[in-house]
């Protein structure tokens, strides 16, 4: 017998909302965190426009110690932590810096890369000749487990502590690794998340590949366009998502708050065969995870009642729409809502399957369907798939049981998950 | 520069590192840094680099290996000011 798992713990730091309060207001409102930037704009870039978490330094010294902060450059590390520590204290837990070590609870924390911005230093110091003066702090902070290494130890975790890494998929990937680990009876709680680095030396190869956005660069708000006809390439984001698995057994048994359970999932890979390339998703094997997350989840896709989709502005939405209807043999008015937290916070990157993992049980908890800002004009071979009144604008507020999440990755990787509102 | 004196840059300079507040109060020139003030061995670097700064010196990897105490890290630094 495998064991349940619920999720906890919400944590979030988000463009358009950092803690779950202000998030959630910001996902009822259809609040953009997409704002100018005008180092992109000195560095020439094609999007000169991005998501970037507001987080001011008295905020950081609630979370970091001083020496922690010294020479501290590494903005997913900051966002991962600060994340993760709000989803565990959001559990009932309190972070002691002498607390016993626990080893029941591990942490699965994602990311693409760490600590760009720190990199950049040690290069030039490398460059200069000077590397005997990088000093103590370059190799945590650019290590990709350099945020589970932090959080870890600020919470005194025992249990496995690991960085996955899989591209836009990361988070969601995050959460299912987390989820079989407790599921398997190897851990009672796993800190699940992801995180992504801001700034021009990680956006700057996207920009290179033109797949953002350059035409909203004077219209911030209105630049991500998931599923509208106007869509013309993602805007970057960053920021973090944590939430805290844990085994139904142990939740009940300590009284803890339930947002949710996780009913199952599925991880996959198109291995760039059947059109799938580097870039380009396999749509069989897009298909293939939706319907196997579904089979593991033991519902049927009929249960299905609102999507929260990967779709990020770019000419793939409308092929992900057929893929979902393809998977669920379900279209037009019989499809499920379907929303995409792009919209208003753009492509988190790395950060995104587990931002819009919280964002999906906040719609749970919440009941209700965040709207897809900008999406006024939807794409018409969208709308020949599904129904337009189940592509909401506004907030839609909905009595429902399940939600479905995917995250797809460069590299060809999907994964889905599936949520239910808890009844015991 | 007198030995108080440098013993107070040199104190200012240990600060940020320091876990152990009580053993810092009660600093002497027998202080051990990661014995007593329970510096993290990875921040000696740190404080070597800081050192370096505040004095304007620089210090070997041979320097870096004996300054574990107060007195070492004392007798270091006015050698090479000396020097």
């Amino acid at each position: 017998m495998k064991n349940r798992v619920v999720i906890t713990g919400l944590g979030v730091v988000a463009p358009n909302g950092v803690g779950v309060p202000d998030f959630t207001k910001a996902l009822k409102e259809g609040k953009s965190g997409i704002t100018c930037h005008d180092n992109l704009k000195d560095f020439k870039f094609s999007c000169q426009i991005g998501g970037i978490p507001q987080i001011s330094e008295e905020k950081k010294s609630q979370y970091f110690t001083d020496l922690q902060l010294r020479g501290f450059n590494s903005s997913g590390i900051l966002y991962g932590c600060i994340a993760g520590i709000d989803a565990w204290k959001d559990a009932g837990f309190d972070m002691d810096s002498e607390s016993q070590l626990d080893y029941d609870t591990g942490l699965i924390f994602g990311a693409a890369t760490s600590g760009v911005e720190k990199f950049r230093e040690a290069i030039y110091g490398v460059d200069d000749g000077n590397v005997r003066r990088l000093g103590s702090t370059v190799v945590l902070q650019t290590m990709t487990s350099g945020v589970s290494a932090y959080l870890s130890g600020m919470l005194g975790l025992g249990n496995q502590v690991t960085t996955n890494s899989s591209a836009c998929t990361t988070g969601t990937e995050a959460l299912l690794m987390g989820y079989e680990r407790i599921q398997n009876g190897k851990a009672k709680r796993m800190l699940v998340g992801s995180c992504s680095d801001h700034g021009p030396y990680i956006w700057g190869g996207f920009d290179a590949m033109r797949v953002m956005t350059y035409k909203h660069n004077e219209s911030p708000e209105e630049g991500s366009r998931p599923m509208s006809a106007t869509a013309s390439g993602f805007v970057p984001g960053s920021g973090a998502g944590a939430l805290l698995l844990e085994s139904l057994e142990c939740a009940l048994e300590r009284g803890a708050n339930i947002y949710a359970e996780v009913l199952g999932g599925e991880v996959n890979s198109g291995g760039q065969r059947q059109g799938g390339t580097l870039t380009a998703p396999n749509a069989e094997a897009v298909k293939r995870c939706i319907k196997k997350a579904i089979e593991n989840s033991g519902i049927t896709a009929k249960e299905i009642e609102v999507i929260n989709g990967h779709l990020t502005a770019t000419a793939k939405d409308a092929l992900e729409i057929e893929n979902w209807t393809n998977a669920l043999n379900r279209s037009g008015n019989d499809f499920p809502f379907i929303n995409s937290t792009k919209s208003m916070i753009g492509h988190c990157l790395a950060a995104s399957g587990s931002i819009e993992s919280v964002a999906s049980i906040i719609q749970l908890r919440e009941q209700f369907v965040a709207p897809n800002i900008n999406c006024e004009d939807l794409h018409p071979e969208i709308e020949a798939l599904v129904d337009s009144n189940k592509i909401p604008t506004e907030k839609t507020d909905f009595n429902f049981d399940i939600i479905a999440k995917a995250s797809f990755g460069f590299g060809d990787v999907n994964a889905c998950v599936i949520f239910k509102k808890f009844s015991d | 520069m007198t030995n108080d004196e440098l013993i107070t840059k040199l104190k200012a300079i240990i600060a940020p590192y320091v876990q152990d507040e009580k053993a810092f109060e009660n600093l002497t020139e027998d202080t051990d840094f990661i014995n007593d003030l329970k510096v993290n061995s990875a921040n000696l670097v740190d404080i070597i680099l800081d050192i370096e700064d505040e004095f304007s010196i620089r210090l070997e990897n041979e320097d870096m290996e004996k300054m574990l105490d107060v007195k070492a890290a004392m007798l270091i630094i006015n050698t090479k000011l000396n020097a």
